[in-house]
């Protein structure tokens, strides 16, 4: 299920601002890759050109490749409605539909797929998906209250249960933990390690001890001032990352020498 | 009060401490003022309310206490036999036919109008044509009747004729459409097109509304924008549309010109939609025979108002309690 991707001299602009420049990158398969970087080098801005949500922002484009198994994603034959599907997305403040059931918002996705799921099949996925998301001995007695009814850090993993739902290649997460507490952070934390078995997995975190923990292969970005674009500075293993980067930029920045 | 006087006097607060409590009372002062205004407001709103009930109820009930007999005895657009209740009734009926009938049509397009300005249209054409929508909705209602009357209603009758002639087997068309077409569905097409503007606003407003952070969510799972659309943007909105919904239907069930202007009135309960001299509504048959009414006559109007005074109040409180029943998943909390 999981795929490689391939960033080729990606440009990211919003209008006529370029906020990321020439980034190069692969993402392996089956493993989890950290974005980290101060705020506003563009981090976010790259993960949503993965899925090609980036587009959706009036103005907003993108130069370069972004390959799939070598498919380019912005070819001119690839709809972007259908790079969503293959590619999940779990954003920064947790947003399961307000006027949905818990059991509806697991299913969203898959009924765009497929409007005619039978009622077992669906019973089913929603457990699974759930159980995949470490959520379901908490909500299996509610499953048709709001999704809203829950806590943030189980909004949370409700949401990451909707994007599995739909079996995705790759699950794109933007600071997941950043508005949750922490043993909510930790509950998805582990969760990542289990679902990598199965997915290609980005996460942009400004947490580094949580890319730390967590990643296999961490990228870093950086801004050389306010209205320059962001850049990928390294990318590396994360434990050489952390302990012996090549950069002097990445091992000021880990090191909390940033300024 | 023995215990205060024996109180020791609180020593005066430093000047900095003084100022802030002073300073506070100030704000309770403020605060008390508003919450004052407002208790009063909304207790303003009460007693008028209580106040159109009273005089309604009072002035009606001469005609409904008066005998049959006696009151179509005394008024002449009172046919013999008929009790006020019988006279109310058909007027009732046609009054919510054609609230119905225009909200059946307006809802519809008014949402399709609304969704294309707030998601759809690019942004060059969205304000322009949400600022067009807000002046329509500012065109008083007896324009819209002379204009629906004058000019709309002749033009209305081949779609009449049309649907007499392929579905006349329905009831509801039931031919041939009567000309000129003085009927209650030109007059619910005329209601539609001057609830439509009020409508289109208050949705589009709703629509706008719709967190980015929700229709991220749909759009990020592979919705397309009419999914996406139909996802987050309608159900968040959904309470919000019923309002709306509601303000048209108020506003078409207590519209009198328009009505009197097209309408050939009738007292029946007939579902037969192109056939003139059928139906009548409440404040149209008000307008009609008002001037030239006894007081008893006059009497037996109030009493009519006083049906359709309950009507809207019992749609509002329909409306409220629709959304209330769904709050949970209303996306309020
Ligand atoms: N919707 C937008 N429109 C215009 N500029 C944006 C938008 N979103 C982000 N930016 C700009 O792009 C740059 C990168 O932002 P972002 O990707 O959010 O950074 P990060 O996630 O690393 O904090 C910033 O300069 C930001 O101001
Ligand atoms: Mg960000």
């Amino acid at each position: 299920m999981a795929q490689r991707i391939d960033l080729k001299d990606l440009n990211v602009y919003y209008g006529s601002f370029l906020a990321v420049a020439d980034v190069s990158m692969t993402i392996e398969p089956r493993s989890v890759t950290a974005f980290i970087g101060p705020s506003g080098c563009g981090k976010s801005t790259l993960l949503r050109t993965l899925n090609r949500m980036h587009e959706v922002i009036p103005g907003a484009r993108v130069e370069g490749k972004v390959e799939m198994d070598g498919v380019d994603l912005y070819g001119s034959d690839v709809d972007a409605v259908a790079v969503r599907r293959q590619i999940g997305m779990v954003f920064q403040r947790p947003n399961p539909f307000p006027t949905m059931s818990i059991a509806e918002n697991v299913l969203a996705g898959v009924r765009l797929n497929n409007r005619r799921i039978g009622k077992d099949e669906a019973s089913e996925l929603v457990e699974k998906s759930l159980q995949g998301a470490n959520l379901w001995n908490e909500v299996k007695d509610r499953l048709d209250r709001p999704g809203s009814s829950l806590s943030g850090g189980q909004q949370q993993r409700l949401c990451i249960a909707r994007a599995i739902a739909v079996k995705p290649q790759v699950l794109l997460m933007d600071e997941p933990c950043s508005a949750l507490d922490p043993i909510s952070t930790l509950a998805i934390e582990d969760l990542m390690d289990q679902l990598k078995k199965d997915y290609t997995i980005v996460i942009v975190t400004h947490n580094m001890q949580q890319a730390a923990r967590v990643s296999d292969r961490t990228g870093f970005f950086n801004i050389a001032g306010t209205g320059k674009p962001g850049k990928l500075i390294e990318m590396d293993d994360t434990r050489t990352m952390f302990s012996t980067p090549s950069e002097q930029a990445t091992e000021d920045y880990i090191s909390g020498r940033f300024g | 009060m023995s215990s205060t006087d024996q109180q020791p006097t609180r020593p005066a607060p430093p000047a900095g401490l003084r100022a802030l409590v002073e300073r506070r009372t100030s704000r309770d002062l403020a605060g008390r003022l508003f919450s004052a205004t407002a208790t009063g407001a909304g207790a303003l709103i009460l007693v008028t309310l209580a106040a159109v009930a009273v005089f309604l109820v009072v002035r009606a009930w001469p005609a409904m206490t008066t005998p049959a007999e006696e009151l179509a005895d005394a008024i002449s657009w009172i046919p013999e036999g008929t009790t006020l209740l019988g006279y109310v009734g058909p007027l009732v009926f046609g009054t919510l036919l054609a609230a119905v009938l225009a909200l059946a049509l307006a809802v519809p397009v008014a949402t399709g109008i609304a969704l294309f300005i707030s998601h759809y249209a690019p942004r060059r054409l969205a304000s322009p044509l949400g600022y067009v929508v807000d002046l329509l909705a500012a065109i008083p209602s007896v324009i819209y009747g002379l204009w629906g009357g004058l000019w709309l209603a002749p033009r209305l009758l081949p779609a009449w004729q049309w649907l007499a002639d392929n579905l006349g087997f329905i009831p509801l068309f039931r031919e041939p459409a009567s000309t000129p077409p003085r009927v209650i569905m030109t007059v619910g097409v005329v209601l539609a097109v001057m609830i439509l503007p009020i409508i289109t606003a208050v949705a589009r407003e709703v629509f706008l509304q719709t967190p980015r952070l929700h229709e991220e969510a749909a759009l990020a799972l592979g919705a397309t924008r009419w999914e996406m659309v139909r996802m987050a943007v309608i159900p968040f909105g959904r309470s919000g549309l019923i309002s709306a919904a509601m303000l048209g239907l108020g506003r078409a069930l207590g519209e009198t010109m328009a009505v009197f202007m097209i309408l050939s009135p009738g007292f029946t309960y007939s579902f037969e939609l192109l056939q003139a001299g059928q139906h009548q509504t409440i404040a149209a048959n008000i307008a009609n025979q008002f001037a030239e009414a006894n007081p008893l006559g006059v009497s037996a109007l109030i009493a009519t108002g006083l049906a359709l005074f309950v009507i809207t109040l019992a749609v509002n409180t329909a409306a409220r309690w629709v959304v209330a029943r769904r709050k949970d998943f209303s996306g309020a909390n």
